[in-house]
């Protein structure tokens, strides 16, 4: 299942990509799961996207929630609370 | 276009006056404009760059918008947010709402604002002697929106 992930600001410096095209599993069913696989690369990644960090989801650039579900063709994108005004 | 997210900046009375043009029943404009601070967290800034997440960030605006409307009885509704590299005192944002009163202009405008801060992709990174450095949320911008859910649609 094809998705594209973006990541903005201090994350998209931290793990060094805007975005990225996905071919992700079946089994990636939802936020939560497609972050632990992102998690599971280690590294950078693994201190980005920790369990505890403060990141918000939006999903075709809407808010999300972990347990948000995923679907071909969606545009997920990762980032840290906004800060703008 | 009642939003914009745009790298240039924005003329305060033209974009007033443009709002009033031919509309006599009109009583009250309420704006608030923000501004490059050239001190933050003890360090001084040098530039401020503003990144967003296109789309999503207009659409944002939009739903405050649209849900400040819901709110309160709005003539007229106008938000710009710059983006890029920003100096101090430079203008960043821009909120303009026209209604036939003060009451509801000001509490819209705020209201805006409030929103804006906690729920529109936007990002602050700022230089300083330090360094670079990404603006942390605060908590007192979470709290200054939440207590518009305590407040019914309508009481200014």
């Amino acid at each position: 299942m094809k998705i594209k992930v973006l990541y903005f600001a201090s994350l998209r410096e931290q793990v060094g990509t805007r975005g990225e095209d996905l071919d992700i599993s079946p089994e990636v069913v939802s936020v939560a799961s497609l972050r632990a696989l992102l998690v599971a690369r280690g590294g950078a990644w693994q201190s980005a996207l920790a369990q505890g960090k403060a990141l918000r989801v939006a999903v075709n650039q809407e808010v999300a929630q972990p347990a948000t579900p995923l679907t071909a063709g969606d545009e997920v994108a990762f980032f840290p609370p906004v800060t703008g005004g | 276009m009642s939003v914009r997210v745009q790298t240039g900046d924005f003329d305060v009375g033209a974009e007033i006056a443009a709002m009033r043009r031919g509309n006599p029943k009109i009583g009250a404009v309420a704006s608030f404009i923000g501004l490059v601070r050239d001190l933050n967290d003890g360090d001084a800034v040098a530039v401020l760059t503003l990144e967003h997440y296109p789309g999503m960030t207009e659409t944002a605006l939009e739903k405050i918008v649209a849900e400040a409307r819901q709110r309160w009885d709005l003539m007229e509704v106008l938000v710009i947010h710059r983006v890029g590299e920003l100096k101090p005192a430079d203008q960043i944002v821009l909120v303009v709402v026209a209604g036939a009163h003060r009451g509801e202009a000001f509490a819209a405008c705020e209201f805006i604002m409030d929103f804006l801060k906690t729920q529109a992709p936007f990002w602050k990174k700022e230089q300083t002697p330090r360094g670079t450095r990404w603006v942390e949320a605060r908590a007192a911008d979470d709290e200054a929106a939440a207590r518009w859910h305590d407040k019914k649609p309508g009481s200014a």
